[in-house]
């Protein structure tokens, strides 16, 4: 009985976190939600939604309620069984990095030897990351270009030309500008020397800048704009470009498989500012707290996650505030840009940085 | 049953056994160019578990080697597929027959 | 314990995946059963050890190779194979070869029963990225630069191959193809 709950317990402890995890993810992309909807009516000078509940702070969940009771149309020429599979490909790729991230420091001041059965024998560090995998950085990215399926067979099963369009537009937006984000991230990987995102943070406590957004500014440019069109935001939003396609890729997906992709967006855009802010803005990393707090410690680490989260939400508004003060690309602007401009700026910073990094380890 | 090195060779085999039956069977240009990714990738298993069980890296260099070799040819494989779509109307492989008559 | 199961439901799923493929006759179908192929495959290269591989076979052949696949295979929009028209003695010779290569299989099998049945050393650091980028940088540098060379090669090829070729001439040649296929039909 005791091996069988020793054998079990990591398992335990490792479900828990991604429950914890996933389920603060989905509350702050539900009111990321209500945030852009309230930000966006301030911008154009309306309330934005007030109806439910105080200052409209249910207005989510309310949301989703009309979600799961609309009626589900499935289109009569559609090819059913990629129609069904596209939305859980858009949801799943973007659910899936949250597992390698870092969401604070590790907890080493506890005694875990209260536990019973001898469980917190040895435990030493409680990390606060579910995954730990020397290669986060490519994991993320790898996901993120899985992702591209979703859109892509969403709008090849509706059997719709506007899906059609929005699916193609999709897949060239998103293949081209991913080689711009990955070149970006190449500068942090060669000045961290490793590709672990915890070992990231590490890194940029160690340099004399604390983060790496001030060596590595050009990088981080070229990232956030790649970021931008990676999750089909303004004003890169031309898979959906509501003006010409009707609603791009997800015209034909209606009740909670719209929801689905609704919800993959949203995610989208939390895991990239989680990836901007972990690569540039030093993670869960305040400068200075360590004099406060005692590092190890649970209220540095609750600090840092706080300030994690902060910095993530810094990254949420910006999205919004775009969304609210830029129009929309056309198409062959979009892709002169992220070739023509992009990639070489993104590939020139590389260089500088290789040349940089060599000769202070000279 | 943990799996040995020989399972993850048989794995490698009957996916390598696949790929080729396909590449037999398919008459599609794009379906058989898929095909041969997967009897690459067979390729990569072996190589992966070799490196694994004689704990020598060389293996996933050459993992990586092929996945090199595999992105080159994606590309110049679809180009040459949607050059010869231009020119047919068809990826079919029988309708490559200009040079018989 | 948990190291057998993942193998073999990746193992089954990795099967499963490959023969949907060469079953389908739907190019988009096969394109997503291909993927599943490569996810398991890459599901494989964790419990191998080998993350960094693991990582880069999703980049790569999910993420990029497999997404200019669907990308062709929606650009063209390809209808689903027409039934066989090449000799019948194909099924024969196909049929042949598989048994040929099943049997193969088994011989490696056989053969490797020799070969260690652990890990040579259950904590080596062979996956490690580290590793594998100084060999890449010391001991292969030569292969790393010919595989560069390749693919600018590759790079400079499908520019060449894909261009569009002058909007009267492509005409002429949708023109040729239909009037081809007309006395075709006509025969």
């Amino acid at each position: 009985m005791e091996a069988v709950i020793k054998t079990a317990f990591p398992y335990v402890v490792i479900s828990v976190g991604i429950l914890l995890a996933f389920q603060g993810v989905l509350m702050i992309v539900a009111y990321t939600v209500l945030a852009e909807r309230k930000v966006l009516g301030w911008i154009q000078g309306r309330i934005g939604p007030n109806r439910v509940g105080p200052w409209g702070v249910l207005q989510p969940f309310a949301d989703l309620l009309k979600f799961i009771f609309k009626e589900d149309l499935v289109p009569d020429k559609s090819t059913k069984f990629v129609y069904f599979l596209a939305p859980m490909v858009a949801l799943t790729c973007a659910l899936l990095p949250i597992v390698v991230y870092p969401f604070g420091p590790s907890i080493t001041s506890v005694d875990w030897t209260f536990l019973p059965f001898g469980l917190g024998e040895g435990v030493k560090a409680l990390p606060l990351t579910i995954a730990k995998i020397d290669v986060g950085v490519l994991f993320v990215l790898g996901i993120t270009s899985v992702g591209v399926y979703g859109i892509a067979l969403a709008g090849w099963s509706s059997n719709s030309k506007y899906s059609l369009m929005g699916g193609l537009r999709s897949s060239a937006q998103m293949i081209s500008y991913e080689l711009a984000m990955g070149a970006s991230v190449i500068g942090v990987v060669m000045l961290a020397g490793t590709l672990d995102l915890n070992g990231i943070i590490y890194a940029q406590q160690q340099s004399p800048f604390r983060w790496y957004i001030i060596p590595q500014f050009i990088g981080f440019i070229v990232f956030l704009i790649a970021a931008f069109a990676e999750t089909n935001r303004v004003p890169f939003d031309l898979p959906e470009a509501e003006t010409e396609l009707v609603a791009g890729f997800h015209t034909e997906y209606s009740a909670l498989k719209f929801a689905l992709f609704f919800m993959a967006e949203y995610v989208n855009m939390f895991t990239v500012s989680m990836m901007c802010t972990v690569l540039f803005l030093g993670g869960w990393y305040v400068p200075g707290l360590s004099h406060i707090f005692e590092v190890g410690s649970i209220p540095y680490a609750i600090v840092s996650h706080i300030a994690f989260i902060g910095k993530i939400c810094a990254f949420l508004f910006l999205y919004i505030w775009i969304r609210g003060t830029l129009p929309r690309f056309r198409f062959d602007q979009l892709m002169n840009f992220g070739w023509k401009f992009l990639l070489p700026v993104a590939i020139a910073n590389v260089i500088f940085t290789i040349l940089i990094v060599y000769f202070l380890n000279r | 049953m943990e799996p040995t090195l020989a399972s993850y060779l048989a794995l490698s085999g009957i996916l390598f056994t696949i790929g080729c039956v396909g590449v037999i069977f398919k008459r599609n240009a794009i379906g058989m160019f898929m095909c041969i990714e997967l009897m690459l990738n067979a390729v990569n298993l072996t190589f992966v578990a070799f490196s694994r069980y004689y704990a020598d890296t060389t293996g996933q260099l050459f993992v990586f080697m092929v996945m090199s070799v595999a992105a080159a040819e994606a590309a110049v494989g679809l180009g040459i597929i949607i050059a010869f779509y231009r020119n047919r109307l068809s990826v079919d492989v029988d309708d490559a027959s200009m040079m018989k008559n | 314990m948990v190291g057998t199961a993942l193998f073999f439901l990746f193992a089954g799923l990795a099967i499963a995946c490959a023969i949907s493929m060469v079953y389908h006759r739907n190019p988009l179908y096969s394109a997503i059963s291909l993927v599943g192929v490569f996810i398991s495959l890459s599901c494989i290269y964790v419990t191998l050890a080998a993350p960094f591989i693991a990582a880069v076979q999703i980049l790569i052949y999910a993420g990029a190779i497999m997404v200019l696949v669907v990308f062709v295979i929606m650009l063209l929009n390809l209808e689903e194979d027409r039934p066989m028209q090449r000799l019948r003695y194909l099924w024969a010779l196909g049929g042949g070869l598989g048994v040929l290569l099943l049997g193969q299989t088994f011989f490696i099998f056989w053969a490797v029963m020799r070969a260690p049945q652990q890990a040579v050393d259950p904590n080596t650091t062979a996956g490690k990225t580290m590793d594998i980028g100084r060999a890449m940088y010391t001991e292969y540098l030569l292969p790393v630069e010919i595989v560069g060379i390749l693919l600018l090669m590759a790079i400079i090829g499908s520019v060449i191959l894909a261009r569009r070729l002058a909007q009267p001439q492509l005409e002429l040649v949708v023109d040729r193809e239909e009037e081809r296929r007309n006395l075709d039909d006509e025969e």
